[in-house]
């Protein structure tokens, strides 16, 4: 018995485990950008209404803890007819239902805020006169925004944006204590079936995480060259 | 500003928040047995067993489930948990001339995942924690009993169509990450989902999310007692679990002494009013009680 | 940059506009307010016996005492190892030898590109379920620890890089001074260039620990205690889910905002405008490698 059997004889279950936690990513990556862009022009928009609600959302919603989001969600939503049971895509041997629409729903929800720091901190960055040529130029606020300010913000923001959805990722992790058969759900799973290597078997999670951590640090990398203000 | 805006109001509301204490009374008492502590330890145990030094030492761990309503359920402002599982505990540690209301019995909560450890290390004396008997486990631990015989069942909703394990092939059904039963239903055909605790798939299925949960009838028992009306449980069961008391492997005097306390017990009643007092309100009949495994 | 710069100042249709969106966000904002309140109360969610536990003294005390500063305590336990474990492997990172430089490395990146929760569950399952709880004057089980530990490997790997960060915004000169009067390397580190970054650290070091007190939810997967635990134990015993999410929202917002203001006031005392993003100090390593 090498320490790695555990997870060699059950490489399905590692890939299948990491095949969830990936696709959690991804649409939880596309869904909170969308939002965050959305929160951040509201943040910094002209309309003090929505000033404020942006504001106090993301001061409320990055303050909870990811955990109470998920309990909200899968606990006291449903008493109140919020629930995500009719939720059934299933694509190949992958079961997209409930558990894998709440852990969207409230990551996604959880993920915008940070995404919304991090391009207001890209907003920041943007020097004042580019702002201000583009309204000499006779842009309204949107156009300021969508043609001259977020383009540049975003180039900013790449690493900020980077270090929020590379903890979204790991976050997935806490969608594995709450129904959804991830890696970190996975792990549990298998060490508590062969606890005598539960060294291994940690490590080899660990490192799935780490390469997928390092991928998308990587992506991050490329783009932050490629938009590099010469 | 904004936040500190912000912060007085919160402060605000907590402090109105205690202001009104005095109002609020919520919670209740659990009942359990008053069971008395013997005092003939100073000879009944060998020298040098587990159970001469535990009497000895006067105080005992005990690993038991704080979230099973009916079998070991703690709440937030109990002090010590209640359930059929704690009244066998108290039966136990009143045979070794321990108070079992007092404090010299420190409750552990045992989750399934860690029994076995706990008692590999001797973190708990013994296991009462719907801990089935099983060739894998006794292994590595010591298992004696049991002291109740279950068998995996289903809980669904009162208004489910749901007859019997055959109904739920391809369903999504919910039981405890790492837990028999999840294997198990899985090999009945149906998709497993795991969660944290029984309680929590409980909820899922009260909330139409899972058309079923899975595992021992007595549990399932509890929790449909605790949500009388709306959960039912139902089909044969599909599996037989004896559930026993577990202790350290390397003290295998502690077998006989379980099994003696247990016959004991079923022959004076006491078993049969624990049952009673603790599951019988979840409308589980007091059976007959178990036939003890021999001890090895 | 101003939010006013993205906008010329409105003229008077402009202002006109803005006050109709205005109108018509207060509105809408107000009435998905009423509707959440009212579906609420359809739902019988202000009944008052989902909410008493939370008027009884011993569930405020519970609540208090065994959520709140068991959570604190986690959270408190948590960053003063790691900002050890990040001033040593801070301090790892920069040394001359690759032998040193190399594993500090290796160690910071494994616990800062790893789930929390994964270490966590770990430690728990393989070394903490087994062993005889309790340290100092905390009488606590496994999970207790497993949160510490885990959080202080994450936290502190996070440190490890403000760390650095903090030391490099330490102006070059400082240094260069320290040697020139004939300081030895250890000494410019200890006696020159830590004491002047941690005062600039300070406020990371108190995010970061807003960042932990959150992580302590996660104990949820490994028993250990806490408000998430209590309050767990009271929906369970109560199926009042909605008022105990309400009441655990209220107290972590209530601490965290807490302690960014206490972030806030620090960096105003003690440092002025000088700061570090701990967001891009945590992005930093990129950087670096690129």
């Amino acid at each position: 018995m090498t320490p790695l059997n555990a997870v060699l004889d059950n490489l399905d279950q590692f890939f299948k485990a990491f095949g969830y936690t990936l696709f959690l990513f991804l649409v939880c990556a596309v869904a909170s950008m969308a939002l965050g862009a959305l929160l951040v022009a509201m943040r910094v928009g002209p309309i003090g209404v929505l000033r404020k609600v942006a504001a106090v959302y993301v001061s409320l919603v990055r303050n909870t803890p990811l955990v109470l989001i998920f309990i909200f969600f899968h606990f006291a939503a449903p008493i109140i007819g919020i629930n995500f049971k009719w939720v059934q895509i299933y694509v190949g041997s992958f079961d997209f239902t409930s558990a894998f629409a709440t852990a969207f729903i409230a990551l996604s929800l959880y993920t915008s805020c940070f995404v919304c720091e991090a391009l207001r901190s890209g907003v920041n960055a943007v020097s004042i006169g580019q702002a201000e040529a583009a309204r000499a130029i006779g842009l309204p606020f949107s156009g300021v925004m969508t043609q001259v300010v977020l383009p540049q913000a975003l180039r900013a923001s790449v690493p900020p944006l980077a270090s929020a959805l590379i903890a979204m990722l790991k976050n997935t992790s806490v969608a594995g204590i709450f129904f959804l058969a991830e890696a970190t759900a996975t792990m549990r799973g298998l060490s508590n079936d062969f606890s005598s290597q539960r060294l291994g078997i940690f490590l080899c999670f660990a490192i799935g995480y780490i390469v997928l951590v390092e991928i998308v640090s990587m992506i991050s990398l490329s783009f932050e060259r490629r938009w590099r203000i010469a | 500003m904004r936040l500190r805006k912000a912060f007085a109001a919160t402060a605000v509301t907590l402090i109105a928040a205690t202001g009104l204490v005095a109002c609020g009374d919520a919670g209740d008492d659990k009942a359990g047995r008053d069971v008395e502590a013997k005092n003939d330890c100073d000879d009944k145990f060998e020298a040098g067993s587990r159970m001469a030094a535990i009497a000895d030492a006067g105080t005992i761990n005990v690993g038991v489930k704080y979230d099973q309503p009916g079998l070991g359920f703690k709440g937030a402002t109990d002090d010590v948990p209640s359930g059929f599982d704690i009244e066998v505990a108290k039966l136990l540690v009143a045979d070794l001339c321990i108070d079992p209301a007092s404090d010299k019995v420190n409750w552990e909560e045992t989750i399934s995942d860690n029994r076995e450890p706990y008692l590999e290390s001797g973190k708990v004396d013994i296991v009462l924690a719907s801990y089935s008997i099983t060739e894998d486990r006794q292994k590595v631990v010591g298992q004696a009993g049991p002291y109740m015989v279950t068998g995996q069942r289903i809980l669904v909703k009162s208004d489910s169509d749901v007859k019997s394990v055959d109904d739920l092939k391809g369903k999504e059904v919910c039981s405890v990450t790492g837990s028999t039963s999840l294997d198990r239903i899985k090999e009945k055909g149906a998709k497993g989902v795991g969660a944290d605790s029984y309680s929590e798939c409980a909820e899922k299925v009260l909330d139409g999310t899972y058309v079923a949960m899975t595992t021992d009838g007595t549990i399932l028992a509890g929790l449909a007692a605790q949500n009388e009306g709306e959960l039912k449980v139902v089909g044969d069961e599909f599996s037989e679990e004896n559930i026993g008391v577990g202790y350290g492997k390397d003290k295998p005097e502690m077998c006989e002494w379980i099994n003696g306390v247990l016959s004991d017990a079923f022959e004076d009643g006491s078993w049969a009013e624990a049952f009673e007092l603790t599951l019988g309100p979840s409308g589980v009949e007091t059976p007959e009680p178990p036939a003890l495994l021999p001890c090895k | 940059m101003a939010a006013s710069v993205l906008f010329d100042a409105p003229g008077p249709r402009t202002q006109v506009r803005h006050r109709i969106y205005s109108v018509a966000a207060s509105a809408a904002i107000v009435v998905v307010i009423a509707y959440a309140l009212w579906k609420l109360n359809d739902d019988g969610q202000f009944e008052y016996a989902l909410w008493e536990p939370f008027l009884t003294p011993d569930f405020i005390t519970a609540l208090l005492v065994d959520g709140l500063v068991t959570t604190v305590t986690m959270a408190v336990g948590a960053i003063i190892g790691a900002v050890v474990f990040g001033f040593v492997f801070g301090v790892a990172k920069m040394s001359d030898h690759r032998f040193i430089r190399w594993p500090a490395w290796i160690v910071v990146e494994f616990f800062r590109a790893m789930p929390v929760l994964l270490l966590m569950i770990f430690l728990y399952f393989g070394f903490f379920v087994s062993t005889q709880g309790g340290f100092l004057w905390i009488d606590q089980r496994g999970g207790f620890f497993a949160v510490v530990i885990a959080l202080t490997c994450y936290n502190g790997s996070v440190l490890a890089e403000v760390v650095r960060a903090g030391v490099a915004a330490v102006p070059k000169g400082q240094a260069e001074a320290a040697y020139a009067i004939g300081m030895r390397k250890t000494q410019v580190m200890t006696l020159i260039l830590l004491p002047q970054a941690v005062k600039v650290m300070l406020p990371a070091i108190i995010s970061q620990m807003v960042v932990a007190l959150k992580d302590t939810s996660l104990g949820y997967a490994v028993a250990a205690p806490g408000l998430t635990k209590v309050g767990q134990s009271i929906y369970k015993e109560f199926h009042n889910q909605v008022p105990t999410a309400f009441v655990l929202a209220v107290l972590y917002v209530g601490l965290n905002l807490l302690l960014t203001l206490l972030a806030t006031w620090i960096q105003k005392r003690f440092v002025g405008e000088k700061k570090i993003d701990i967001v891009a100090a945590a992005a930093g390593i990129d950087k670096d490698r690129a």
